[in-house]
């Protein structure tokens, strides 16, 4: 059986950000999702919500829209915006091994996204920036 | 979303802190450290019940560091398992004093 899309668009919005991340928990909790995995999926939705609704419309409000399908072992979670054109992978990793004193307050959000998410990719395509991650439970 | 509970005890001060340090959340406790910091020579964090911190909670703790590291100490107790594996990913757990 394919497992059901379900699709979420709301105002490029930080105030937006706790119904984006409750959309997502409900879904995954009726999917028994781990806690650890739901954890680590919401680290990653907040970057990537939150950089939308920094970036993505810099001279008039937006919307975004957030796209779940839980498969049996995994969850596929994908961002779309209309937005300017923007490729948040593009940027380098930071240097994780630097003291404190050294190192830059920011840029850690999609470098955490990367490394807790099983998949991350990105594409421009019909005018919109869509991000697609996927996490096994 | 977060609950900041402060004790200060001759110079030193105890932040425990309750829910969720994310975007939303994350210039509270950036202003009540600010407002705190003066002449402190000890800054506890206790995370035990903090049971979610993203990238905007992590830079909070990293200013709060390097603030320290002219004055004083930082310490973060009581880390879950979901915070600590966020700051092992992000190296998080070499720079800041966790016991």
């Amino acid at each position: 059986m394919e497992p059901k899309t379900y699709e979420l668009t709301v105002p490029a919005d930080v105030d937006r950000l706790h119904d984006v991340l409750a959309f997502v928990d409900d879904l995954l909790e009726q999917h028994d999702c781990s806690m650890k995995a739901q954890m680590q999926i919401n680290v990653a939705l907040e970057e990537l919500f939150v950089n939308i609704a920094h970036y993505a419309y810099p001279d008039s409000a937006g919307k975004a829209t957030i796209r779940v399908c839980v498969h049996s072992e995994y969850a596929e979670i994908t961002l779309i915006d209309s937005g300017i054109p923007y490729d948040p992978l593009a940027k380098p990793d930071p240097d994780i091994t630097l003291g404190a004193q050294d190192r830059p307050i920011g840029g850690l959000g999609i470098f955490m996204t990367k490394k807790l998410m099983d998949y991350v990719s990105y594409e421009y395509k019909n005018g919109r920036n869509i991000l697609t991650i996927k996490k096994v439970f | 979303m977060l609950n900041i509970i402060k004790t200060i005890n001759n110079g030193n001060v105890i932040f425990a802190l309750e829910g969720r340090l994310d975007t939303t959340t994350a210039p509270e406790l950036d202003q009540e450290l600010k407002n705190s910091l003066d002449g402190v020579t000890t800054l506890i964090i206790d995370m035990k019940d903090l049971v979610y911190i993203s990238s905007a909670g992590l830079r909070i703790l990293l200013s709060a560091q390097k603030i320290m590291n002219k004055q004083g100490k930082m310490m973060i107790r009581n880390a879950n398992e979901t915070v600590m594996e966020i700051f092992e990913v992000t190296g998080f757990s070499d720079i800041l004093t966790i016991e």
